[in-house]
């Protein structure tokens, strides 16, 4: 054994690179398959914008239990809060987002998505204090707890916008796509792209590089500790709530401007496909959730353009696979 | 006591409650003429049966399941397209109760060993997607199920509504085929609970409370904990297939609404929860309540929507509006969980044990 000097570096722990050259794997599998390399680049592009955006929506929900071992059913709530709070603003400035001009649309843009955060990270905080303090530490009582939570706001939501589908198209200048030879890649699905990829890298700095991030991170490893330390970590988690909430919301505006629809049964939907989600990344994993949600898109775009018939249970298939992998997800959070 | 397999429902009260409910039930042909209030018996005893099923996995292995209206679907579909398919006559109904039931065993063991395997806080997570593809498979393969619409299809002869068997002037009413069907339901579920509450009592009964309260001890104690969790959920998946199949053939009809909808799914949650978890008898008092709720008292929900929007006040009328219907039973079901997680069961006989208590000092 040899001598570490106190300067030496700590030994860095192994990486584990093979759940990051998964989706890597996938995308170059399908290049033969799919044939066209035009049509491969587009359904590519789509897959990582549609992963991120249910990156955006999966996030809180994979931090939350990884930090507090809290199963929120009722994340999905938060997504259509989101939708339907951008509406507000969207819609009487419609006149402004048809004018072609990218900054005049952005400047609508922008303060709904901000006001859709704020609306769902305020009802996150409402649903913490009331739905989840009481039922702290009791998975089975949580899931009814939260569950209930989701009917009565999803319900909520009918009685104040009405069961009606509400239109919520694209402004003008994000409508078309950008045409690099015989590719075409549509605007919006640069920017989800471009707002999912910050999000992540947001995330990442925040955990891994500020002193709340260590907090965080400890908490995750070991709550009592970080307790008996000092640490406020129930204002920590509460914190964290917030804004998994808030960012729910995000991605709600995002894929109602994508989908160009709101409608109160979308987070029935998106509650299923972020589970599945933080289920394939490991639950509580960040890292893992990226990838589970690329993964997860991508099977829908390929899927969808190889075997339509198949995308109804693809999602439930992958997974069934990756379970079989990795049965604990891809990124294993090692306290639970 | 053998019937109730030595677990009585140890209250007079509670006692009381339940014997007049069977007795109701038992008697809704004479008492109650009409078709609602039929309807509305069958309904009770299709879901005591169901509930109960699904009180064997929320209450007694505390796992929570929301696959259960998959099961419930498959029994109703299985009877439904083979009688459709096949022509009313028993040899279908019998093709449905043999491709249903072991479709729904199948199914809930291929779910069980594989969520319970990874990880048991994945598997309500699971259950929930597997059972959205179901739905989604359901309504999609129209060519089988008829889709949105569902399938219709007609009875064997002998359980028509036009099959007179005793006739009026006998006993004074008719008995008919109709009436032959409300009594095969109300046996078949009532053989369903009392097998349930054999279930529950029996040695493997304990062993899924000792997991329910510690999986950990009791794996270390020697118990398979996956297979009893998994047979666990083959036995209520059946149950519910058997429900189902029952539903099907009262309502002559099986469709996505019926039998797959998340809000059936809610409805049982409602029911386990108001009723009492983990005691079997809670799914009789649950659905009663519920049931009996659902159909009156939308109706009274109706009249309170247009007198408030008649009065001029804002938003009262739609949330008041009998669509909203669930809503309140969010509300009300977030309370039972937060107020009294023991049910109607829990507190009646919480009550009557501190009254014994009471009385011994």
């Amino acid at each position: 054994m040899t001598e570490l000097a106190a300067t030496d570096p700590l030994p860095k722990p192994k990486r584990d690179i093979a759940p990051i050259l998964l989706p890597i794997a996938v995308a170059l599998v399908m290049i033969p398959l799919i044939g066209s390399p035009s049509t491969w680049l587009t359904l590519t592009a789509a897959s990582l914008a549609m992963g991120m955006m249910i990156f955006i929506m999966a996030s809180g929900l994979t931090l939350v239990f990884g930090l507090m071992d809290v199963l929120n059913f009722g994340h999905g709530a938060f997504i259509a809060v989101g939708a339907y709070v951008a509406t507000l603003v969207l819609a009487p400035f419609a006149t402004s987002l048809q004018v072609d001009s990218l900054w005049m649309n952005l400047a609508v843009l922008a303060p709904a998505a901000l006001l859709s955060m704020a609306v769902s990270g305020a009802l996150g905080l409402i649903v913490e204090r009331v739905l989840i303090l009481p039922v702290y530490g009791q998975h089975l009582k949580q899931i009814l707890m939260t569950t209930g939570g989701l009917i009565v706001a999803e319900q909520t939501l009918y009685a104040v916008w009405g069961p009606q589908i509400i239109p919520t198209p694209l402004p003008t200048s994000l409508r078309g796509s950008f045409i690099l030879g015989d590719v075409a890649i549509a605007k919006y699905r640069v920017l989800a792209t471009l707002i999912g990829l910050a999000v992540f890298i947001a995330i990442q700095l925040v955990l891994n590089r500020t002193k709340l991030g260590l907090l965080i991170r400890a908490g995750v490893e070991n709550r009592e500790m970080v307790e008996a330390l000092g640490y406020r970590i129930r204002r920590l988690f509460l914190g964290v709530f917030m804004t998994g909430s808030a960012l729910a919301g995000l991605g709600g505006v995002m894929w109602a401007l994508y989908r160009e629809q709101v409608h109160a049964s979308m987070s029935d939907d998106l509650t299923v496909l972020i589970f599945i989600v933080v289920i394939i990344g490991g639950l509580g994993s960040i890292g893992g959730c990226f990838i589970g949600a690329i993964l997860v898109a991508m099977i829908a775009n390929y899927g969808g353009f190889l075997v339509p018939k198949l995308a109804l249970v693809s999602n439930i298939l992958l997974m069934v696979a990756i379970l079989m992998w990795r049965p604990r997800g891809l990124y294993a959070v090692t306290s639970r | 006591m053998m019937i109730l397999s030595g677990d009585p429902p140890r209250n007079r009260m509670l006692t009381l409650v339940l014997v007049l409910i069977i007795l109701a039930l038992l008697a809704t042909p004479f008492l109650f003429p009409g078709a609602k209030a039929l309807n509305v018996a069958a309904k009770i005893c299709v879901f005591a049966a169901l509930v109960a099923s699904y009180d064997l996995l929320l209450g007694y292995t505390g796992s929570v399941s929301f696959a259960h209206t998959m099961f419930y679907g498959i029994g109703s579909y299985a009877i439904a397209i083979a009688l459709y398919g096949m022509g009313p006559h028993w040899g279908a109904v019998a093709t449905g109760i043999v491709v249903g039931l072991p479709l729904a065993a199948l199914l809930a063991l291929a779910i069980g060993l594989f969520s319970l395997r990874v990880a048991a806080i994945f598997f309500a997570m699971i259950t929930l997607a597997v059972a959205s593809a179901f739905q989604v498979l359901a309504s999609q393969l129209s060519w089988l199920t008829g889709g949105e619409d569902g399938r219709s299809f007609q009875l064997p002869e002998l359980l028509r509504p036009g099959t007179v068997l005793i006739s009026k002037n006998v006993l004074g009413f008719e008995f008919n085929g109709r009436i032959l069907t409300y009594y095969l339901v109300f046996a078949v579920s009532a053989l369903m609970i009392l097998a349930l509450l054999r279930v529950v009592n029996s040695p493997f009964g304990r062993v899924l409370q000792a997991i329910r309260e510690n999986r950990f001890r009791a794996e270390a104690l020697g118990f398979r904990t996956v297979f009893h969790l998994s047979y666990a959920n083959c036995i209520a998946a059946l149950v519910a297939a058997g429900a189902g199949i029952l539903n099907a053939l009262w309502l002559r009809y099986a469709g996505p609404d019926t039998s797959l909808s998340f809000s059936i799914m809610l409805d049982i949650l409602l029911m386990v929860v108001i009723g009492g978890m983990g005691t079997i008898y809670g799914a009789i008092i649950g659905a009663t309540i519920f049931i009996l709720a659902q159909n009156y008292l939308q109706s009274l929900m109706g009249v309170a929507s247009k007198a408030a929007s008649e009065a001029g006040l804002p938003l009262l009328p739609g949330l008041l509006h009998p669509d909203r219907w669930l809503l309140w039973l969010g509300l009300l079901f977030i309370a039972s969980v937060y107020f009294f997680p023991t049910g109607v069961v829990g507190r009646l006989r919480n009550l009557g044990s501190d009254k014994s208590a009471g009385s011994s000092h």
